[in-house]
């Protein structure tokens, strides 16, 4: 096996570009909210 | 910043500025821990010396792996800096749109919970019940003042929202009458001790709510021990099939069973466990919100066998799962693919500023933890929050305006916490409760580990069954 394997992930700084429009439920865990703009982009 | 850890047999490394996740073997996991403050040529002889019984461990290899480290720099996936305070700056002067309510519909309750931190529902005040023309106020409030927001969130909550029923489902149709001619999307949500749920509530709410919170503590004996009616009897055998019912009747799709544990049950694993074998797959267990000399509050004591929960349970979900008999537990549900982006992880929850607590009365206050608190209402639904300068006060309130969160590994994933809690533990909405950050760490290591996991073939390491 390789020593290191990067899991993939989303890009912070690139969710810096294509994140912000807000649409995402309220949260009361921060980091689970599925993003509500990758979610509509995939469907 | 990098921060590192091992759990059941996977030795995980999180790039925090990235979000990059990475699971290294042993040696990859001790050059990365020494990367960064040790001379190339003392690490390389450090590693020859404590692996000198392993024949893969040569000077080419770990040569090889540097040159892996080095790439993974270059590509901003380890070692990344942070360069993201100016950001936050930046959002804290936009403008504020409200997106989400909590409608206390109901100061009231059916139940008579010895932890609740809502005083068994009346918020420290006098009973009371949300009449239709403010609840219609409130969502008028929302809508106009949600901006180009299209998504919209009312929670129903209280006491026990059941207990004025009516009064929701006509504040349903009221913001389903107004979506058309607004372009707006209302989701509905409802919490509730499932006390009341019947068949009429269970159509109703499986047809227009879109998830739904069922309080429950775990086994019979926990759960009876604090969720008391008025009279002193238990709750369980009156619930719990109600809520097998709903779920079943819902498709076991967009709800969670909701418990809290106490100092009584800081070995909260067999209570979870329990709503698992009920057939409940999403679940949440909290730990309680009280003041710190409350009976219920956890101690220090309880610190380390909390920890060991979280720990159990990573390792019986994973289990559970290869089994094809998994469960969620809502704070292990990283979406580390679709997951929020950065301008969500620096805002966190949102509270007094695009979500907003509504009283009986029409009153504003941050969230529902803060309603009650006199120093802490903004507002009503007729005048809007006329409070500004405290607004300001929770826009300004990122990851980045508490000093004790500069060097924390996990502040992109809790955003700087929950502003109640810091209040309640620290006398500010800008301080920390330092016991809810450390076991915030040890569900995160918990939930990337799992997902780690869930990625890869099973491993010998991995635990027995609890």
């Amino acid at each position: 096996m390789k020593r290191i394997q990067t899991i993939e992930t989303r890009d912070l700084q690139q969710s810096l570009k294509d994140g912000g429009c807000g649409e995402c439920q309220t949260s009361c865990g921060v980091a689970n909210q599925p993003c509500e703009h990758a979610k509509e982009q995939k469907d | 910043m990098i921060h590192q850890f091992k759990l059941h047999g996977y030795s995980v490394v999180l790039d925090v500025f990235s979000g990059s996740v990475h699971l290294v073997d042993d040696l990859a996991y001790d050059v990365i821990a020494l990367y960064e403050t040790t001379d190339r040529a003392e690490l390389t002889r450090r590693m020859l010396e404590k692996y000198r019984d392993d024949p893969d461990v040569t000077v080419s290899s770990l040569e090889e792996l540097y040159a892996d480290i080095e790439s993974l720099r270059a590509q901003k996936k380890l070692f990344t800096e942070d360069t993201y305070e100016n950001v936050a700056v930046d959002w804290k002067a936009r403008k504020t749109e409200v997106k989400a309510l909590c409608l206390h519909v109901a100061h009231t309750c059916n139940l008579n919970c010895s932890y609740c931190f809502a005083s068994q529902g009346r918020y420290h005040g006098p009973r009371a019940l949300m009449s239709y023309e403010t609840g219609k106020q409130a969502l008028d409030f929302l809508i106009a003042h949600s901006g180009k927001r299209r998504n919209l969130e009312v929670d129903f909550f209280g006491g026990e929202p059941l207990l004025n029923w009516d009064v929701c489902k006509r504040l349903v149709a009221y913001a389903r009458s107004r979506e058309e001619e607004t372009g707006k999307r209302f989701r509905f949500t409802l919490t509730t001790n499932g006390v009341l749920l019947d068949d009429e509530v269970t159509e109703f709410a499986n047809r227009e709510m879109h998830n739904v919170v069922l309080s429950l503590d775990g086994r019979k004996e926990t759960h009876d021990a604090l969720r008391k009616t008025p009279s002193g009897e238990g709750s369980y055998d009156c619930i719990v099939p109600k809520f097998q019912r709903f779920v079943e009747k819902r498709g076991g799709r967009n709800y969670y069973v909701r418990g809290t544990f106490t100092h009584r049950n800081a070995a909260f694993l067999p209570d979870l466990l329990h709503m698992a074998d009920l057939g409940f797959a999403e679940l949440s267990m909290e730990p309680v919100v009280c003041a710190p000399g409350d009976p219920a509050a956890l101690t220090e004591e309880d610190f380390p066998v909390v920890c060991e929960q979280y720990e159990q349970l990573a390792a019986e979900m994973l289990r559970r799962e290869r089994a094809g008999k998994g469960f969620r537990f809502y704070h292990y549900n990283l979406d580390l693919t679709g997951g929020p982006c950065l301008y969500k992880r620096l805002a966190g929850c949102g509270s007094g500023t695009e979500y907003l607590a509504v009283t009986p009365t029409g009153e504003l206050y941050p969230c529902h933890q803060f309603v009650g608190e006199p120093a802490y209402r903004m507002g009503d639904v007729w005048q809007g929050v006329t409070n500004t300068a405290l607004r300001d006060e929770f826009k300004g309130c990122s990851v980045y305006a508490r000093a004790e969160c500069k060097d924390c590994w996990a502040k992109l994933y809790c955003s700087g916490g929950c502003a109640a809690n810091a209040m309640h533990a620290s006398g500010s909405i800008r301080g920390v409760y330092e016991y809810g950050c450390r076991l915030f760490r040890k569900r995160i290591e918990c939930a990337l580990m799992l997902q780690v996991a869930l990625r890869e073939p099973q491993k010998t390491e991995e635990k027995e069954p609890v």
